[in-house]
This record gives C-alpha cells, sequence and structure tokens, in this order.
C-alpha cells in the first residue's frame, strides 16, 4: 500500500472536483464531500459486489486509479448503503499478491503445481484445440462445466453451443438443492429469486431451522433480521449449536442434529390438532389436508420429544406460538440444506407448515415474487445434445440444474458415457463436492481439466491450463435483475481496468467460442454497447444506470395476497401440495415421514460446519483483508467431552474421520455453545495451494473429512452432515 | 457546536465485523492493528447461555485519561466532544496507551500513536462514520447530545444504557444498550 493514512487525509483534502462519472446520481452525490482544490483525481463508480452471492450493490471510491474504500449502494435494495465485512474486502481481493496474474499451461504432472506461464493467445488457442479433440473423439457431452458466479453464465452458453447437457452447480448439489425442490414441489416455486423472500421485518415470529443468520452474512436480509430482532419479533432457533442467532432467540431448542423433521412434523401435528392453521387459506389454496392431517397423527410432541432431545412442553409452546401467530410467521427456508440425504422432505415439511400457516405471500411471511414485465430476447437456438444430460441414478426431480456428483460419478466412471473435460469456473470443487478422493479419481480420468479463476485455489492447481479472470471489481457483466419486493436493473461495470494480464469472463468466453466457431453463441466484443442496448430495450436510460448502479422497474403484481392480487402456484393443480401424488407416482411419500439419521457411536462427534460472517467458503480465505481477521477456523468442542477428552481451550487438535482420514491440525474452541455429540468447524479452511501464501495449510478442511455423504433420492443432493470424526490431541 | 457521542444497541449486533473492515479501509489502519473490535462472551452452562456481542472503540471520554497522561498535548479533547491526536505533537511515549483503561490505542509504524477518531474527516462534511454507515445490524448509532431531536439523544432516552467500566469515571462517549433474552424464558 503506497499511500498511508497521512497521504490519505492529504488527498482527500485536495481532491479535484472532476469525475469520471461527474453529474447527477450517486456518484455526484457521494463527491460532494471530497471536492476541494486540484491534484488527486476522484472518482466514485456504482457496480455489483462478488464477494458473496447476494449481489448487493455497491459504490467504489477511487483514488487516483486505486479503489480505495467500497460502500454500499443507498439506492439497492439489496444492500441500502450497507456492506458487509467481506463486501468492504472487495479490496482485498483486487489487490492480493497472490491472484492470478496471467494463463498458465501444465508443465509438471498434474497435481506437482508445476507451470509455465503462456500467453493469452496460446493458452485459448491449446484450449480450444483440446476441446476440440476430446469433442471429436468421445462426443460433446463428454465436456462438463462447474458453475459459480456470474461468468460461468458465459461458459454455459459455450458447452451448451458445443452440444453439451452437462452444466452443473455445486449452488444445487452441494447447497440450496433440496430446498428449491421441496418448495418447488409444494408450491411450484422456490422460495427464493436468488434472494430468499422472507419478510422477517413484518414476521411476529421467526423460525430459523439449522439457519445461521449473521454468522451467515447476506446484508439486507440480516438488516432486516436486526431489524425484527430489536422490534421485538418473537425468535425460535432450532440449531445443536448456540449460534449468533439462538444467543438472540427467545426460544432455542438445541435439537438432536437430523431430528428436524420430526420436529417439524410434531409442530404440524399441534397445530393441526389444535386448530391453529389458517382454515380459510388452506381451504381455498390448498390440497392434501386430510392426508397431511392423517399422516402426522402419530407424530405427537412426546414422541419428537425422544427424537429430538427436546422438551415435550417446549415443542408444544413453541408450535402454539408459531400457530398463534398465523400468518405472520416466517419459516425461513434455510439456504445450505444438503444435511442428511432426507433433505427433501424436511424442506416439504417446512413448506407444509408455511403453507397450514398461511403465510406464503402474506405479510411476515413469505412474499410473492414481483413480476416485472421486462422484453425478452429470443433465447439462443443451441445444438440438441445428442445424449441425455448424465443423472445418475435417477433422481426424478433433481431438475435443470445438473448434479456436480453425478457428472463425477460418470467421470470415474465412464457411465453412461465418458466424461473427459472439466470446465470450472470460480468452483474450487476439491472444496465444494464430498469425498474429495474421488474428485481427483475423476480428476485422474480427465484429458482436459480448465479453470477460469481470480485465485489459484486448490482445484485450479490440479487443472492443466489455467484462465485468470479479473476480479468483479474490473470487469463488467450482463445486466442483473433484481427481484426484492421492487424489481429493478443493476449494472457491474469496471472501477478499474483489469490488473496483470487478467481478462473478464465474457471475453475469456468470447475467445474461445470464436475459436471453436461458436461465435453466434458468443458475447459481442462491444459489450458495454450490449448492454446499453439491452437496458434500451428495457426502456431504461443507461447513462443514469452507469451513474445510479440500479434503476428500479415498473411490477404488474404485489408482495402480499389480496382479492386483486392472487397467488398463482406454478403446481400441475394450480394449488398448494400438502400431500403430493407426483411425489407418490415416484414412489416417495406423498407427505414426509420422519427417518431417523445413523448417530454417532461412544467416543465418536458429528461433523458439523458452517459459515463465517468474514468468509464466503474457500473463496476468502486468502484475502489479506479477511485472514487477517479470521486466518484459519477452531474447532468448536462442548466443555464436557473437550473435558473428558482432556483437551484445552486453543490447543491444537486432529480430526479423524469414520474412513481415517486425519485432517490438519486445528485449534479447538472449548466451548458451552455446542450439544456434546457434535463438532463444529467453519467452511473454507485448510487449503493445500501453496500460491495462496496466507490460506496455505491454515486450518482444517471440512470438505477433506466429508468422506461419506447421503444422496437424496429426491432431488440428488449430496446430504454432508452424516460424517462422524475422534478428536486427537497434537503432540 | 455539536457534542459527538455513539450508542452501539447490542441486540441488534449480530458480529458480523462490517465495521473492523469498513474501519481499517477508511482509515487505513495498518496491518495487526484495530481502532475498533467485536469482543464475544458467553455465560451459563448448556443449553442455559447467554452471548454478547460487544463492539468496543474509543470511548471519546469527558475526563479522559489518555489526555491527563499526554505529556506533549498530542491527545487532545476537541470542542466536538470527540478525542483526537496531533500526530505532529506525539512523541510516542506511550503514555496515553498505558493511561486508556480500554485498550482503544496503538503505535503506528510511522511512530506516532493512533486511535479511532470517530472518523472526524467525515464528520466534518457531515457523513456518519464508516463503521456506522456500514453496521449490519444498525446497531451503531452516531450524533449529536446537543441536538435534543438527533436519533441518539432520543434513544439514549428512551433506554437504559451503560457505559465500560464507568467506576473508573472517564465518563465515556460511547454508551450501550444490552438488554439480552434468556433462552427458555421471556426475553
Amino acid at each position: 500500500m503506497a499511500v498511508n493514512r497521512r497521504d490519505f487525509l492529504k488527498l482527500s483534502a485536495t481532491v479535484a472536483g472532476g469525475s469520471m462519472l461527474a453529474g447527477g446520481g450517486i456518484a455526484g452525490m457521494l463527491m460532494a464531500g471530497d471536492r476541494g482544490g486540484a491534484a488527486a483525481t476522484v472518482h466514485s463508480v456504482p457496480t455489483v459486489c462478488e464477494m458473496c452471492f447476494w449481489k448487493c450493490g455497491l459504490i467504489a471510491r477511487v483514488v487516483n486509479g486505486r479503489v480505495v474504500k467500497l460502500d454500499g449502494n443507498p439506492l439497492h435494495p439489496q444492500s441500502r448503503g450497507k456492506l458487509c465485512g467481506r463486501g468492504q474486502a472487495g479490496i482485498g481481493l483486487l489487490y492480493d499478491p497472490d491472484r492470478l496474474k496471467r494463463p498458465f499451461i501444465r508443465s509438471g504432472v498434474r497435481g506437482d503445481g508445476k507451470y509455465r506461464p503462456a500467453s493469452w493467445n496460446e493458452a485459448l488457442d491449446i484450449t480450444a484445440d483440446k476441446l476440440k479433440a476430446i469433442s471429436a473423439k468421445y462426443g460433446p457431452e463428454s465436456i462438463a462445466l462447474f458453475s459459480h458466479g456470474t461468468s460461468g453464465d458465459y461458459f454455459r452458453s459455450m458447452v451448451k453451443g458445443m452440444g453439451s447437457p452437462n452444466i452443473t452447480f455445486p449452488s444445487f448439489s452441494q447447497c440450496v438443492g433440496a430446498r428449491n425442490v421441496g418448495y418447488e414441489l409444494t408450491f411450484g416455486e422456490s422460495p427464493a429469486s436468488s434472494c430468499e423472500r422472507v419478510d422477517l421485518t413484518k414476521s411476529k415470529v421467526i423460525v430459523l431451522i439449522g439457519t445461521h443468520l449473521g454468522e451467515n452474512m447476506h446484508n439486507t436480509q440480516v438488516q432486516d433480521f436486526a431489524e425484527a430482532v430489536a422490534n421485538g419479533a418473537r425468535l425460535i432457533v432450532v440449531d445443536p449449536r448456540f449460534s449468533t442467532a439462538a444467543a438472540k432467540a427467545h426460544s432455542w431448542l438445541p435439537i438432536r442434529p437430523g431430528a428436524d423433521t420430526a420436529l417439524l412434523l410434531s409442530w404440524i401435528n399441534v397445530i393441526i390438532s389444535e386448530g391453529l392453521y389458517d382454515k380459510e387459506y388452506v381451504a381455498r389454496y390448498t390440497e392434501g389436508f386430510a392426508e397431511l392431517a392423517q399422516a402426522v397423527r402419530e407424530y405427537t410432541p412426546a414422541w419428537a420429544a425422544r427424537e429430538t432431545d427436546l422438551s415435550e412442553s417446549q415443542i408444544i409452546e413453541t408450535a402454539r406460538q408459531i400457530g398463534a401467530n398465523s400468518p405472520n410467521v416466517c419459516i425461513h427456508p434455510g439456504r445450505h440444506t444438503s444435511w442428511y440425504g432426507n433433505d427433501t422432505q424436511r424442506a416439504r415439511a417446512m413448506a407444509i407448515l408455511t403453507a397450514l400457516l398461511g403465510s406464503w405471500g402474506r405479510e411476515g411471511g413469505i412474499w410473492l415474487a414481483p413480476s416485472a414485465p421486462l422484453a425478452k430476447s429470443p433465447p439462443p437456438e443451441f445444438p440438441e445434445a445428442a445424449r441425455p444430460e448424465v443423472i445418475t441414478g435417477g433422481y426424478p426431480f433433481a431438475g435443470g440444474e445438473g448434479l456436480t456428483n453425478a457428472v463425477r460419478d460418470a467421470t470415474i466412471s465412464g457411465n453412461p458415457y465418458p466424461i473427459k473435460a472439466w470446465i470450472m469456473v470460480g468452483t474450487n470443487l476439491l472444496h465444494t463436492l464430498p469425498d474429495p478422493r474421488q474428485t481427483m479419481a475423476a480428476i485422474g480420468k480427465l484429458d482436459l481439466l480448465l479453470a477460469i479463476d481470480v485465485m489459484p485455489t486448490d482445484s485450479v492447481l490440479q487443472a492443466d491450463i489455467i484462465l485468470p479472470e479479473s476480479s468483479y471489481l474490473e470487469r463488467a457483466d450482463d445486466l442483473f435483475v433484481v427481484k426484492q419486493k421492487e424489481a429493478g436493473i443493476a449494472i457491474r461495470q469496471p472501477a478499474v481496468s483489469p490488473l496483470h494480464e487478467s481478462k473478464p469472463g465474457w471475453w475469456i468466453a468470447r475467445e474461445l467460442m470464436l475459436r471453436l466457431g461458436l461465435e453466434k453463441f458468443a458475447q459481442p466484443a462491444n459489450f458495454e454497447q450490449k448492454l446499453k442496448a439491452k437496458a434500451e430495450k428495457w426502456g431504461i436510460n443507461f447513462a443514469a444506470l452507469t451513474q445510479n448502479g440500479y434503476i428500479p422497474v415498473q411490477t404488474t403484481s404485489g408482495p402480499y395476497i389480496s382479492e386483486s392480487n392472487q397467488p398463482v402456484f406454478g403446481t400441475k393443480s394450480g394449488k398448494i401440495v400438502l400431500a403430493s401424488a407426483e411425489l407418490r407416482e415416484h414412489g416417495f411419500d406423498a407427505v414426509p415421514r420422519y427417518e431417523k439419521v445413523p448417530q454417532p457411536k461412544s467416543g465418536q462427534f458429528r461433523l458439523l460446519y458452517g459459515r463465517s460472517p468474514l468468509h464466503t467458503f474457500s473463496r476468502t480465505t486468502n484475502n489479506p483483508q479477511l485472514n487477517e481477521l479470521v486466518s484459519e477456523n477452531e474447532v468448536w468442542i462442548n466443555s464436557a467431552a473437550a473435558s473428558r477428552l482432556g483437551i484445552g481451550h486453543g490447543a491444537y487438535v486432529r480430526l479423524v474421520n469414520q474412513d481415517g482420514v486425519r485432517s490438519n491440525r486445528v485449534r479447538a474452541k472449548v466451548t458451552q455453545r455446542l450439544r456434546d455429540e457434535c463438532i463444529y468447524l467453519v467452511h473454507g479452511f485448510g487449503s493445500t495451494s501453496p500460491w495462496l501464501t496466507k490460506a496455505h495449510g491454515k486450518g482444517a478442511n471440512d470438505q477433506q473429512l466429508i468422506t461419506r455423504y447421503a444422496v437424496d433420492p429426491i432431488s440428488g443432493i449430496t446430504g454432508m452432515r452424516v460424517n462422524f470424526v475422534t478428536i486427537e490431541k497434537e503432540a | 457546536m455539536p457534542r459527538y457521542a455513539m450508542l452501539i444497541d447490542q441486540r441488534r449486533c449480530v458480529g458480523c465485523m462490517a465495521c473492523i473492515v469498513a474501519c481499517k479501509n477508511e482509515n487505513k489502519v495498518p496491518p495487526g492493528m484495530f481502532r475498533t473490535r467485536v469482543a464475544e462472551t458467553t455465560a451459563g452452562i448448556f443449553p442455559k447461555l447467554r452471548m454478547e456481542l460487544r463492539s468496543e472503540l474509543c470511548n471519546h471520554c469527558d475526563h479522559a485519561p489518555c489526555v491527563d497522561a499526554c505529556p506533549t498535548g498530542a491527545s487532545h479533547k476537541e470542542a466536538d466532544g470527540s478525542v483526537q491526536i496531533d500526530k505532529s505533537r506525539c512523541v510516542g511515549c506511550k503514555a496515553c496507551m498505558a493511561a486508556c483503561p480500554y485498550d482503544a490505542r496503538y503505535v503506528h509504524p510511522d511512530g506516532h500513536v493512533d486511535k479511532c477518531s470517530f472518523c472526524n474527516h467525515r464528520t466534518k462534511v457531515g457523513k456518519a462514520p464508516a463503521c456506522v454507515e456500514t453496521c449490519i445490524g444498525g446497531s451503531r448509532i452516531f450524533g449529536d447530545l446537543n441536538d435534543p431531536n438527533s436519533e441518539i439523544s432520543r434513544r439514549l432516552r428512551e433506554h437504559h444504557v451503560r457505559v465500560l467500566l464507568p467506576e473508573v469515571g472517564t465518563k465515556p462517549k460511547v454508551f450501550y444498550i444490552n438488554r439480552f433474552s434468556t433462552p427458555g424464558q421471556e426475553g
């Protein structure tokens, strides 16, 4: 950092009035305080964050071509003038000295970390040649995409354009998939339009099932959560761990891990048997109530108390609180829900409870997604894939987002057909997919592993070719359609030019597509012109959009149900499905049924994992600003268990899982804040990439210990809370 | 002349530490040093637990021991009630650091002592301190005690508040609302 604080203050005092985006709007507003004499050039660039995937609007303050501060865009409804710690630390990503600075081609054997720098032309030519050769030899379907983040969309067009249907998202298979499928089966749609449509500030009761808001940091959702808590919403938190959210709860239910569905079904039992459900709503909008009522009769609070290790009175009392406040109750649908392999049915139970309370489309519940009539462009006419997508094992409700784990299985087995190229865009698969040993085995079968990323992650350093992507602060991306209660358009535009030799994702995909003869599916060379044309087609003033970062658009439907604003349920019957004939047809339970999950043996602990508000999985662990605050994870161990084992707070230990996999050393956080049959790690640590000089070897990698996983037979997602560890003291 | 103070509503704090990162960027705080932090303490035995998240920073005390201890007048009380450091007068003797009961100060690599300034370069142009502006939970409230209509004055009237280490008599200008619920009981 060349500018110290003293210099910075001088700069602020002698700033030029001029701004790249001078004039009205945000850019001008923010300049007001910074005007002075001559010298330094300061400007403000509104853009869109990608430190996580909430997509907050932000304003970058740029002094002499260097980003010095990031602030939330007050106009953007997903940030409202604030940014979280990670959002603030986007500067740390931008200027991280460990970034991928140029293309690399592997010069040693895979995984030995030996690379030679290459020019873009050479790297792109070789990549395109390899893709062509693989497509010719094994068919285009043998090319698979693993995608996370905005840039993945451009590569999706490339892979689809080549004729492969194998496009997958860990965000489905290892994260939200079961939730979305469970709610789609019930309401005909997911409870999130990217962001969960939870109406927390109007909730009288908020129920969090394992959702650790605050630690799981999504800007405006947590703003709303804090507002709700301060305004006296009754908070019920179901979590084996005393999370930050649990610490704010009126009722913390420290449930036995894996028993959530038992609690949900017994709540439904009480709410039905005591007539606390919204009878009018249920009669008007739902189907299958009688079958539901019959099916949950066995799930009494006394039974649930035994399964959940909660008290019967606590279960009844919370059920009554939930029922009495219908419909202004938010059963938070959660986000990462791939836990035990029966997760779609747990999501179904949450959705059914939401329906019984009449809180879908009501204040304090789940608001309805707004309709914003934006002119659609005709979808590109991709070639029909000759062979169907790889979804081994069936999974009738896996949906259109593919299954990462199925592609991995097919890569290892060669069935139903060989997969020979993986394209990883912003996905660190070794930290994302369960059982990294299988991921390595699959990589061993590949003719090409291509990585497009900003950072040299563990997975990137397995790649044959590495293409360095510009961070979100250096690039434009396609326009974002924002759907909160209001709708609008947001723009990502570069705050600074690409550093080093990095290139925007759209450019990398385009260059490859030119070489593959797929120009018709590529982004145009004049990307900004395309954005302008698109905005204008939507009736948005492009100059105003670039100045404000966000422009609202008219919506034609409201967030709450009224006689003139009726909900549309995309289910077959057009009703909310309480008992699902569709599930029954496929051999599943029409109404969720409780299934016990295996419990740890004596001496073992269940491995639970979650998030730090300062990290987005493994993506941020090397960020100098975030690493400074949280450089390694800790293993949370219940105080009584730690005392039995003789482990002191702060001591280093190693975790050994049921298959003998031993973790990196990790500090013990000896705490009362956790049930004593489980341990807890923040996900994302324990990087092995030596190119990540700050994150390398720091903390334990939970994914390494997740060698077992339970595939949900309905959605195909991987339940990952099914691993057990013992704790070894570090000598 | 305003008299600035901060109120921290701990019920709203989610421990996200956005304040810390914002402060570090805004004030170019050197690596390993902090002008604000978030302390977490837990009391009780599972499952009857209470947790406190407490943002800490310079208290801009009315009876500031750092000002009394400073031999050069570098640490001083401004007319707006904030405690500031005139870096050109600071000789780095650390007497202020020893005197501060809140561990709010650090030695900048340039040799002078440094700490939270209530972002006075921002307040001078009508902006809130960086930590306040980005506080996700809306936990940090900043304003003018001399203005009875300011949000902070209103909230101070409405709530029982406390200060840190009241027994040392520093008269802090950072106030806390810390009503916590107890799980399983009425909040």
